[in-house]
C-alpha cells in the first residue's frame, strides 16, 4: 500500500515539471517512456495470500466413453489373470 | 546337417520350456482367495479392487493386499499400453468383475453398501457397459 501511494505522488511531480516547462527537450513522447516503469509499478495489483492454505480438488472424471473404449482389453485382462480377479 | 537339426530341436525345446514358464500366470485362484469369495468374507468393489466385507483378520487383510498389489501393477500396464489412466482401467474392469461375481458372492454397489449377489444382475455404477 505504501509503494502504490508513493508511485502516486512521482507521477504527479513528473506531470507537474513538465506542465511547468522546466524540462525541455523532453518531448511528450520521451516523457512518456520514462513514465513506463512509472506507469507499470503503479498497475501492480498487491495480492494478499490467503491465511488459509490453498487447496486444488482435483475432481477425477471417469467418462463413460473411456470406459468402452476399456472393456474388451479389460475382459482379456480379467481372464489372462485368473488368480487375482 | 545333423548340426542343424540339433538347433531346430533345441529351439522347440527352448519354446516349450518358454511355455511351462509362462504356465503360472494362467494359475488358478488359491484355494484360501476362492474360499473367502465364498463365505463372502471378500467382494468385488467398484473401484476394480477387492474389499474386506466381514470383521478384519490379519489373515484377510494379507490376502486382500496381496491380490490387490498384484492388480495394481496389471492396471498400471495395461492403462499405459490403452492409454488411459490407472484409475479409468481400474473402474472398468471394477464393472466387469462385479458383473462377473456368482450369486452368493459380494460386491459393493454404488451407494458403497456390500451386497450379496443373486441371480438378478447387479446394480452398478450407471457409466459401466451393459
Amino acid at each position: 500500500m505504501k509503494a502504490l501511494k508513493l508511485t502516486v505522488l512521482w507521477v504527479d511531480a513528473k506531470h507537474s515539471l513538465i506542465r511547468r516547462g522546466h524540462m525541455r527537450g523532453i518531448t511528450p513522447m520521451r516523457a512518456g517512456l520514462a513514465l513506463l516503469p512509472l506507469a507499470m509499478l503503479g498497475g501492480c495489483i498487491n495480492i494478499a495470500a490467503p491465511d488459509e492454505p490453498i487447496v486444488i480438488e482435483l475432481n477425477i472424471n471417469i467418462r463413460q466413453e473411456v470406459i468402452y473404449r476399456l472393456a474388451e482389453d479389460a475382459a482379456e485382462t480379467i481372464d489372462d489373470n485368473a488368480d487375482i480377479f | 546337417m545333423t548340426s542343424l537339426k540339433n538347433m531346430i530341436f533345441a529351439g522347440s525345446a527352448g519354446l516349450l520350456l518358454a511355455a511351462s514358464f509362462a504356465a503360472p500366470a494362467m494359475a488358478q485362484r488359491s484355494a484360501a482367495y476362492t474360499e473367502a469369495r465364498a463365505n463372502g468374507s471378500v467382494g468385488e468393489k467398484m473401484d476394480g479392487y477387492l474389499g474386506i466385507v466381514v470383521a478384519e483378520t490379519p489373515q484377510l487383510r494379507q490376502l486382500v493386499n496381496n491380490i490387490n498389489i498384484k492388480r495394481r501393477a496389471v492396471y498400471a500396464e495395461q492403462a499405459q499400453e490403452n492409454n488411459a489412466t490407472l484409475e479409468e482401467y481400474a473402474l472398468t474392469v471394477g464393472c466387469q468383475q462385479i458383473l462377473r461375481t456368482k450369486p452368493g458372492e459380494k460386491y459393493q454397489a454404488p451407494d458403497g453398501s456390500w451386497q450379496t449377489r443373486t441371480s438378478a444382475p447387479p446394480i452398478r455404477d450407471p457409466r459401466c457397459p451393459a
